[in-house]
């Protein structure tokens, strides 16, 4: 099979206005991907899909990663001669900047005809909070239809095109997405409100530990 | 926290299915099936429509048994995920162990001693004969052959069992297979028994078939019942015993190789309608298929090393990068994807469960069918809830 460079090479060549680039695995493993741009995920799919010497009609693996925001600290060095004749000093100063976090879908592709694979493409979403919509390529691999709904469900990537978006494991009304690295747990996940629930609340207060310190009785 | 209320997200209520009723549609029906039925194998829920008593639509509901498995494997040590993944299709640790192992081998570059992948492979052989046994069994009770044919294979998966109980220490929740190897060795008697239990096992097989196979209730239960083809099942990205059933050669230990199947001299049996009958039989094929793996493996097993000397169990840290190991599993590919940013934890752990996906054509299968069938066609594509619901 193609080396993924190769791939690359070749789906540039067809698309040329398409973000493509080869994401290297450092690892043993060495199992590289194609880094696709959302706005060619979908031709860039089909192409894989039908290509003769590639065809790959299985689409075993659809998942996300949740990469969140990033703070990131530049260190840049400067030399100042010292007036006075001696070694110049050598100041560091540090700025602190925020890399913005994404939202990662991730499908390992075969070619059951020419049993071959895995080809790894993934997509990444502008950011974690508004911008999480991606082409789904449901219509492509009818294999990513229950993935590509948990992947909505569990990290809240939005599948544009999806036929059928729901949540798949969490229930429907459920707000959050739980595979998120800064999901909190819900303290009572049967929370319903109640006429008493102001009661409980000041009871709650009312029998709250005293902090250390403070007044005694 | 609330949990309820509306999120740009998600479209209000999410509800599953339309009301049928909402307008006068006529006299179509909708039944929800489960979540505690005892044809769905576990808490699992279909919301079927009837017309009479034919299906015209047909939803699984899931996550029942949902624990966020990926969420806790996040959480914990790569070695402290493998007990956790007998767990996931309970049936079959063994492979389930099998697969982590294998990913995570990937990821820190280790090797497996030749003494372990032979080990590894009488234990998944082992497992996927008492899989399949036990679908065989449970199809048949699904399809009202009640009891006998179920005890029987019952009786001939609890010797496998025993044979788990008495290498690993449990019966079912094994937690056997290492990074880089196995946990303890067999013994010669161990293997013995093996051995007497592989030459026994044919003429199991011979018994069971020639009490069920073809009879013909079962031929027309299932015959042409719940056709899936062979487009439609890779498209779908269904693999294991559905796939080839459908006629598509597709097996994982064939098409990948990994561990020493290459050494191994098997054919993969395949069907031709792809119905539930083709299901079955195919499934009866690959047990014959397994007995001459065990076989080869019994009869060439070396002595030597379990483990790769190199492996580190406790404080294993891969260095960072990524690896997706996959195995034929007996119920289909079973994946597992891992993210190593060079920690002790996993920065992400994702199980590929072939029950999970091979329940995509669910609905295609049944729409058509009776009610009843539905419970058979569920009961061909041999899903286990703990795997799908995660």
């Amino acid at each position: 099979m193609e080396t993924p460079d190769q791939i690359c090479h070749r789906l540039l060549a067809r698309f040329p206005s398409a973000e493509i680039s080869v994401l290297q695995n450092p690892g043993p493993a060495a199992q590289h991907s194609l880094l696709v741009g959302p706005a060619s995920v979908r031709e860039v799919a089909e192409f894989l899909r039908d290509d003769p010497l590639l065809r790959l009609d299985f689409c075993s693996n659809v998942t996300g990663v949740d990469w969140p925001d990033k703070v990131v600290v530049d260190v840049t060095k400067s030399t100042v001669p010292d007036p006075a004749g001696g070694p110049p000093k050598v100041t560091e100063q540090k700025t602190e900047h925020t890399q913005p976090g994404y939202l990662e879908v991730v499908y390992h592709l075969y070619s059951v005809a020419l049993r071959h694979g895995p080809v790894i493409i993934r997509t990444r979403t502008a950011n974690r909070t508004d911008a999480v919509t991606l082409p789904s390529l449901t219509p492509v691999w009818r294999a990513a239809e229950f993935q590509e709904r948990e992947v909505f469900d569990l990290f809240g990537v939005v599948f544009s095109g999806h036929p059928d978006l729901r949540r798949i494991l969490m229930w429907d009304g459920y707000k959050d997405h739980p595979m998120r690295r800064d999901y909190v747990e819900p303290e009572d996940y049967e929370w319903e409100p109640t006429p008493h629930g102001d009661l409980v609340d000041k009871s709650k207060r009312a029998h709250a530990p005293k902090p250390a310190g403070g007044p005694t009785p | 926290m609330s949990l309820t209320g509306d999120s740009p997200l998600f479209p209000s209520g999410g509800a599953h299915v339309r009301a049928v009723n909402d307008e006068f549609h006529g006299d179509l029906l909708e039944v929800s099936m489960g979540p505690h039925h005892p044809s769905t194998h576990g808490v699992f829920r279909m919301i079927v429509t009837l017309d009479g008593e034919r299906i015209v639509k047909l939803k699984p509901v899931l996550g029942y048994l949902h624990r966020n498995h990926e969420k806790i494997g996040e959480g914990t040590s790569y070695l402290a995920s493998m007990p956790y993944t007998d767990r996931l299709d309970y049936l079959n640790a063994m492979t389930n162990n099998w697969a982590y192992a294998l990913s995570v081998e990937r990821l820190g570059g280790l090797a497996v001693p030749e003494r372990a992948e032979y080990l590894r492979i009488i234990l998944a052989e082992l497992s996927r004969l008492q899989n399949h046994v036990c679908l065989a069994g449970f199809l048949l009770q699904d399809t009202g052959a009640s009891g006998t044919p179920l005890m029987y294979a019952f009786r001939e998966r609890e010797t496998i069992l025993d044979l788990f109980e008495s290498l690993s220490g449990s019966r079912m929740m094994c937690n056997y297979q290492r990074f880089g190897g196995c946990r303890v060795d067999a013994s010669p008697e161990w293997l013995g028994q093996v051995s007497t239990l592989v030459d026994g096992f044919g003429a199991f097989l011979d018994e069971f078939e020639q009490l069920i196979t073809g009879n013909e209730i079962l031929m027309s239960r299932t015959q042409g019942i719940g056709v899936l083809k062979a487009a439609d099942a890779v498209a779908a990205g269904i693999t294991g015993p559905l796939l080839r059933a459908a006629g598509v050669g597709y097996d994982i230990r064939k098409v990948d190789g990994y561990g020493l199947y290459n050494r191994f001299n098997f054919r993969v049996p395949l069907g031709a309608h792809g119905d539930t009958y083709d299901r079955y039989m195919v499934r009866i094929l690959e047990m014959r298929e397994s007995i001459t793996i065990l076989q080869q493996a019994l009869r060439d097993i070396p002595t030597g090393p379990i483990m790769d000397p190199k492996a580190k169990l406790r404080g294993f840290r891969p260095k960072p990068g990524e690896s997706y190991g996959r195995i034929e599993g007996p119920k289909g590919e079973i994946g597992f994807y891992l993210i190593s940013d060079g920690s002790a934890n996993p920065y992400r752990y994702r199980v590929r469960p072939p029950s999970f996906v091979n329940l995509t054509v669910l609905e295609d299968l049944c729409l058509g069918h009776t009610i009843a069938d539905s419970v058979v066609i569920l009961g061909s594509i041999d899903i286990v809830l703990g795997e799908v619901d995660r």
